[in-house]
């Protein structure tokens, strides 16, 4: 990718990003009744998102081959243990992450 | 003008406080983030470009897959519309937060991340505090934290070189722990539920690389589906 190109991927970034946090204030201004619909949508959408996102992380784990997704799975074990336990979001991240750093350098090698 | 200086420092004090949490957290989201993006061969200049203006934690990681694969103006866009469509709920539940604040308005609306929401969200400023003012200070400590980490991981990153092999699961980390932390909160599990349940099914029946838009329009159907079903039991 050209310098060029790296730009206008991060201005669509930038763009896209920028949209969805203005949308709801311009669609519903300060003195209009959202739709309930919407409202439905905004309250049950990000429960929803959110697992979508954690799936779309893991999406190229291969069950079948590799390491058969075993560090990912010890990480995200841990990590809902630790988080559920001490509610500590620096622990519960940074912990996750280097265990997962030493699981696939020292361990799950390949 | 003095008075309006106090005011505004007033805030910046009361402000601070509720911000630490988030210092943590950012300082090391920004690092790695700034650490990876060095390893693919983008420098401060980029780090610096992207924590300032898209200012979107998980969205500048998927930017670091976007900027390592073909140039597609289209998917990012897409995509980055997927990644943030979260944001319209956290602008739809700020709606009345964010009357009458005037010029800093659009600040809060551009620097309307998850964490800072959770800030605004779970702290109140005192009494004789301005509260446009508290609302903005919060917002900007938090970038200033984002774009402090990224800067450091920036530069970290073109000193010391390790392996950062496995660095990118930060994401994935910063996700469950959000899922975790919604799923102890809400009372209705079923849209967390919903939402990986599609999104396994697409994953299996689409495969690896075009499976987000279906598994998309796969919840906003099983959401729709599900409204009546749901009803009064709303976690808003």
């Amino acid at each position: 990718m050209t310098a060029l190109q790296a730009l206008i991927t991060i201005g669509l970034c930038v763009l896209g990003t920028t949209l969805t946090r203005f949308l709801p204030f311009i669609l519903f201004p300060e003195n209009r009744e959202t739709p309930e619909y919407i409202r439905y949508l905004g309250s049950v959408l990000p429960y929803a998102v959110i697992g979508l996102l954690v799936v779309y992380c893991l999406k190229d784990v291969n069950f079948f081959g590799g390491s058969h997704g075993i560090p990912e799975l010890i990480a995200v074990v841990f990590i809902i243990v630790v988080h559920t336990w001490k509610k500590n979001v620096l622990l519960s991240i940074a912990g996750g992450t280097l265990l997962y750093m030493a699981l696939v350098q020292y361990i799950f090698i390949g | 003008m003095s008075n309006f200086s106090d005011e505004k420092g007033k805030a910046l004090k009361a402000a601070f406080p509720g911000t630490i949490p988030v210092m943590t957290g950012y300082v090391f989201l920004g690092m790695a983030f700034g650490i990876l993006l060095n390893a693919k061969g983008y420098g401060i200049f980029w780090a610096l470009l992207m924590s300032l203006f898209i200012y979107a934690g998980s969205m500048q990681y998927v930017a670091i897959s976007l900027l390592v694969s073909a140039f597609n103006p289209v998917a990012a866009f897409v995509m980055t519309l997927m990644v943030n469509a979260r944001h319209l709920f956290y602008g739809l539940s700020m709606l009345d937060k964010f009357k009458n604040t005037g010029k800093l308005k659009p600040y809060l609306i551009f620097g309307l991340t998850d964490e800072t929401f959770s800030v605004l969200c779970g702290t109140e400023p005192p009494e004789d505090v301005s509260r446009p003012w508290y609302m903005f200070w919060v917002t900007l400590l938090d970038q200033f934290y984002w774009v402090a980490g990224s800067i450091i991981g920036s530069l970290l990153g073109s000193v010391v070189s390790f392996d950062t092999k496995g660095l990118d699961f930060v994401l994935t980390a910063l996700f469950v722990v959000i899922f975790v932390g919604q799923w102890q909160e809400a009372e209705n599990h079923i849209p967390a539920i919903i939402g990986v349940t599609v999104i396994l099914l697409c994953r299996i029946i689409f495969g690896s690389s075009s499976f987000l838009i279906p598994a998309m329009i796969g919840i906003l159907v099983c959401l729709s589906l599900a409204k009546n079903r749901m009803q009064g039991r709303e976690c808003l």
